[in-house]
């Protein structure tokens, strides 16, 4: 009877010592685990007493940005051909595709008729302003060669775009399309040529038809 | 391989030409670009090649001619990016292009890895701001939409939009506030769905109606799809559905249809 009572209190006592085995270090007692040995002599082990330094990465300063000024001359169908300048902001979303907002004012010059008539004017307000958002896509990037010792990168790429123009106290839905001509004088400065055709419906000779005018301009951008 | 030594800072003198582009234009551009106003104090990340080599070109793009190699171990300055090329300048003062492609196999002086930021499908979903400018038919005549955009959370935006409205008969503006919803933000077609208000300007040009300058509220709900391209850039179309509230005794409803892209940064 004694050795059964004694079975059962030495099977009692493993279950609570293995359970309690996970929390022997609370209390110190299994430090039996010895340390690992220290074979190499005191010197030889390396304690990096380094101390990291906080780096701040410096921010990469992106130059997707082209703004710049440009000045021309714009063919107002009808009304000849008179100087045109302008303001425009791009942002190149790859090296190829860029998109571009331009904004530009032009003079209408006289008609035949106003000419001829003497003095007698279709409308008073002869400013054409229009603005246009459009996509360009630099077709053929390149480089062009100056003498022996100096080359330039340039861009030839086409634009098209949608925009509207307020002529003769009107405001008319505008589509533009060109090609231009981008010259890289440095990374971060550029000569722009750029050549447009901005298409709108007129009706200020009578009958509604769509009107073509060209226009010729040459700017300079700055990349930020 | 030569031990990557400690970071070595230099000041740029020609950031302050971009601090002050970038003051003129973060006007116009509200908060475009965040990062280009802090361009006052900049200093000169350094990287160390970890490629076999890293291939200098003379341009920005896949076409320049590589002109210049830096062997395994040596260091280059990163002086700009455009695009996802960066402009670098070796020890020697050699300055050339590099594509993100080889930067990401650069280690820092410290020898961990590189990280470049790249937009991915990811930004799509969780970026904040976002604008764009889309174009197309408002009840018959031409409609041109400039908008911006920010997220609540991945699911819910606010955006506020601008437009000219061009037809035959009567020219206008219009503005609103839309409350935008979209149900899976992390696909890359993504639906939305959007309920707004705002107000419209319309004037009926002299020529052909004699009428007066209207400014009357509206109404609209819409649907739409957000189509995520490459880097910051997205697709989107959709479909707005307007109530004009005039003085009349009818109000009057009007169907829209638009396609455009956006960005989101």
């Amino acid at each position: 009877m004694e050795s059964r009572f004694r079975v059962l209190f030495l099977i009692t006592c493993v279950i609570m010592l293995s359970g309690c085995a996970a929390t022997k270090n609370l209390f110190g007692i299994g430090d039996d685990e010895a340390p690992p040995p220290s074979s190499a002599p005191p010197g030889e082990v390396v304690d990096p007493q380094v101390e990291r330094r906080e780096i701040k990465e410096p921010a990469i300063d992106r130059e997707d940005f082209e703004i710049g000024v440009f000045a021309g001359i714009m063919n107002i169908e009808d009304f000849g051909s008179d100087a045109s300048y302008g303001v425009r902001i791009a942002y190149h979303v790859t090296e190829g595709f860029f998109v571009e907002a331009t904004a530009g004012q032009s003079e209408a010059s006289l008609t035949s008729f106003e000419v001829l008539s003497g003095g007698a004017l279709l409308f008073e307000d002869r400013t054409l302003t229009y603005y246009n958002l459009n996509l360009g896509y630099n077709v053929l990037p390149g480089e062009v060669f100056v003498g022996e010792g100096r080359a330039y990168n340039t861009h030839f790429y086409l634009i098209a775009g949608l925009g509207s123009t307020n002529f003769a106290d009107d405001d008319r839905f505008t589509v533009n399309f060109g090609a231009g001509f981008r010259f890289l004088l440095t990374d971060s400065v550029a000569i722009r040529l750029d050549f447009r055709d901005h298409l709108f419906d007129s009706d200020i000779l009578g009958r509604e038809k769509t009107t073509h005018n060209l226009e010729g301009t040459i700017g300079v951008t700055m990349f930020f | 391989m030569s031990e990557p030594s400690t970071t070595i800072i230099l000041s740029t003198s020609r950031s302050n030409l971009s601090a002050w582009c970038a003051c003129l234009v973060a006007l116009t551009l509200l908060a475009f670009a965040p990062g280009h106003a802090e361009a006052a104090d900049k200093v000169l990340r350094k990287v160390a090649v970890a490629d076999p080599y890293l291939e200098m070109h003379t341009g920005p793009g896949r076409g320049y001619p590589i002109f210049n190699v830096v062997d395994r171990g040596d260091q280059v300055e990163i002086l700009m990016q455009r695009t996802n090329w960066y402009q670098v300048r070796t020890d020697r003062g050699i300055e050339g292009w590099v594509d993100q492609a080889q930067m990401e196999l650069t280690l820092n002086p410290d020898g961990s890895e590189v990280e470049f930021a790249r937009a991915t499908l990811e930004d799509f979903t969780n970026a904040k701001w976002e604008t764009g400018i889309l174009a197309g038919d408002f009840g018959g005549a031409n409609i041109v939409s400039l908008y911006g955009g920010y997220s609540l959370n991945p699911h819910v935006s606010i955006e506020v939009w601008g437009s000219q409205i061009l037809g035959n008969f009567s020219n206008g503006w219009m503005g609103s506030v839309n409350v935008v919803h979209e149900t899976w933000p992390e696909w890359r077609f993504s639906p939305f769905f959007t309920l707004g208000a705002g107000v419209i300007h319309t004037s009926p040009k002299s020529t052909i109606i004699q009428g007066e300058d209207r400014t009357d509220q509206v109404g609209h709900v819409g649907a739409g799809l957000r189509i995520y391209a490459s880097r910051r850039f997205l697709f989107r179309a959709e479909y707005k559905s307007y109530v004009v509230f005039t003085s009349r005794d009818e109000n009057e409803e009007v169907e829209e249809w638009k396609v455009g892209f956006a960005f989101f940064f």
